[in-house]
């Protein structure tokens, strides 16, 4: 904890006036703090890291070392090189399809969903009578959990009973025995999902965005006018352009939703037969009987190296602007 | 704008043109909020509705109810504990709603107060934890949640899994993450003079803490309360994996046991629904506000 030394606090440069240019040599370190209050910041400071250190990134760190091992749970542990990895890659049927999915998730986010959600936040952003109202609906589905999603959408779903079908064959579009199985049919129960991840995912976009929109300066847009561009030029060449710092948050939120999604596939099938995801297969491997830790790891590590592309992203745009 | 007016032809062209895609808007917009909100309003009917009305009809739940009623809720409340599950969601969201906005003010304000060196280390540390997907750290910490000992009144059989106190923890860590992130904006956007005064005052840190800037960051405090209670209370992924014992699972986690308990009756699956929504979006409806602007105190940066 020695690290935590507090810098020269009273005087900070800016504020110090003449203070300044009369020393040129580096200001002394010197502080109001006492022994006591530097031990009780660093108190503050270092135990919620030490316990974050320790559940998250610890616990990632194991999970690396882990997918190079054979490990079951029970007995002793060997490290097997890459072979866990190569038997990912090569010969386990469901590694694939989960990428596919997620990156089919990933696309119907960043192409559909959150420029539906942006186009929201555009369309709601102005003056508009009951536009609190509109918000308020789009927004409702945000606050539900992503379970209870899952099954107020099994209601349309349903092959037997789902609304869609029982609208479908009220109009003799289907026959009882031949309904449309969106959550139990593989090739489509993925797109089934993705509707109802999107339903909840556009409201999330639109209330991020609206308040970016509402931070714009307004007087750019007043310029914009002024020099005769229209709505939609004034969005795409004005606002969208001042809007890169929220521009690169609605990515990053997106991108992470799309690979932490897990709760809606699980709900509605286990997460199999057409549901796979990479945060399912783990799941899955961990609540197996084979108990197969090790090559669970080894999907853990793959989602995790993918996750770090956005993250690394968010941490360099966001952060590095800061004046810490 | 009407000052921009050239001509007044074109001016009332305009307006009409103006008034033409204003309806056209609304018309748009009402379609889409019916959409959007279609999923919910028939879950609400459907779970109004008695199942062997409908099995009876010709058109299924595709029909015009001769009933409604409440009995699918008290079928749904009395055939599995619900109560019980309300009570855990409780015993598992409050403390640890509290304690992570405790913890992470506590850590915001000794980073954006003070100009530690690591100050930006702490924060990338924070932030970039918080957004990790929470399956890569599963398969660790589900062994080290069996083999943390864990003393008698905190845990009933020695240990962090199959425990509240286990699930208040990673709930408590993770969003402290987010939290911490939030509050240190917010802190750095306030005067730093109001501080400095209050030390040279001799103020220590704790007073300073707890009397100078608490106060101040109330609002955002609110605002991520009833966000953080909203993400905790719809958690699945953890209460899933971390509990064993179906008695002691949260409401949103118990509901995918009572899923296939109710499974052939959609009706009661519409209750059930229904029930475990009801505390957020009754909470979304009275603290809309506070909701939108911890939403919005993440993303973009005061």
């Amino acid at each position: 904890m020695s690290e935590l030394e507090p810098q020269a606090l009273a005087p900070a440069p800016a504020s110090a006036g003449a203070g300044a240019s009369v020393s040129t040599k580096r200001p002394r370190h010197y502080s109001l703090l006492n022994r006591r209050d530097k031990t009780l910041l660093a108190i503050m400071v270092g135990v919620p890291l030490a316990i974050f250190v320790t559940l998250i990134w610890a616990m990632t760190l194991v999970s690396i070392v882990w997918s190079f091992t054979d490990w079951n749970g029970t007995d002793p542990m060997h490290f097997v090189g890459l072979d866990n990895y190569t038997q990912l890659f090569t010969t386990y049927p469901f590694f694939w399809p989960a990428v596919a999915h997620n990156v089919m998730w990933l696309l119907f986010f960043i192409c559909i969903a959150t420029p539906i959600g942006i186009l929201l936040a555009v369309l709601l952003d102005r003056p508009l009578r009951g536009s609190w109202i509109y918000q308020s609906i789009f927004f409702t589905p945000v606050v539900l959990s992503l379970a209870v999603v899952g099954f107020i959408w099994e209601l349309q779903y349903n092959a037997q009973d789902g609304f869609i079908n029982s609208v479908l064959m009220a109009f003799n579009v289907v026959k009882p025995n031949s309904t449309i199985d969106f959550i139990g049919d593989p090739s489509l129960n993925i797109w089934a999902v993705l509707v109802a991840a999107s339903w909840r995912h556009i409201g999330y976009i639109m209330v991020l965005y609206l308040a970016g929109l509402k931070s714009v300066d307004p007087s750019l847009r007043e310029a914009a006018a002024i020099d005769g561009a229209n709505e939609r030029q004034t969005f795409i060449h004005v606002v969208f352009p001042v809007m890169a710092p929220i521009n690169v948050v609605i990515v990053v939120v997106t991108v992470i939703e799309s690979l932490r999604a897990f709760d809606i596939a699980y709900i509605l099938n286990q997460g199999i037969n057409g549901l796979e995801l990479l945060s399912t297969l783990i799941v899955n491997t961990m609540l197996s009987e084979a108990s197969l830790i090790g090559f669970g790891s080894a999907i853990a590590v793959v989602l995790l190296v993918v996750s770090l592309v956005p993250i690394v992203l968010y941490l360099t745009r966001v952060l590095r602007s800061e004046d810490i | 704008m009407s000052s921009f007016a050239m001509a007044g032809q074109r001016t009332t062209g305009n307006r009409n043109r103006r008034r033409l895609s204003r309806v056209g808007l609304h018309i748009f917009l009402i379609v889409l909020a019916f959409i959007f909100a279609w999923p919910m309003l028939y879950a609400i009917y459907t779970s109004l509705r008695p199942y062997g009305e409908i099995a009876l009809n010709p058109n299924g739940f595709f029909s015009t109810p001769a009933t409604l009623n409440l009995n699918n809720y008290f079928n749904v409340w009395t055939a599995g504990p619900l109560p019980m599950f309300y009570w855990n969601t409780a015993v598992v969201t409050i403390p640890a709603v509290l304690l992570t906005l405790w913890i992470s003010s506590m850590v915001a304000f000794t980073i954006s107060r003070f100009s530690w060196r690591f100050n930006l280390l702490v924060l990338m540390i924070f932030t970039a934890g918080n957004l990790l997907p929470p399956q890569v750290i599963i398969l660790p910490l589900y062994k080290l949640y069996n083999i943390i000992p864990v003393p008698a009144p905190l845990s009933d059989n020695g240990r962090l899994y199959d425990q509240f106190v286990g699930l208040i923890l990673i709930h408590t860590t993770f969003q402290t993450g987010f939290c911490t992130f939030v509050l240190s904006n917010y802190m750095k956007t306030l005067s730093k003079e109001l501080v400095e005064a209050a030390m040279i005052d001799g103020a220590g840190v704790m007073t300073i803490y707890r009397q100078v800037v608490m106060p101040l960051v109330t609002p955002a405090l609110a605002a991520l309360a009833t966000l953080l209670f909203t993400w905790i209370y719809n958690d699945f992924f953890w209460a899933l994996l971390l509990f064993k014992t179906g008695d002691k699972r949260p409401i949103t986690a118990a509901l995918n046991n009572l899923g296939s308990e109710f499974g052939s009756d959609p009706t009661q699956i519409a209750a059930m629904s229904v029930l475990a929504a009801i505390p957020t979006v009754v909470l979304y409806m009275i603290l809309q506000r506070w909701f939108v602007r911890g939403l919005t105190l993440g993303s973009a940066k005061g």
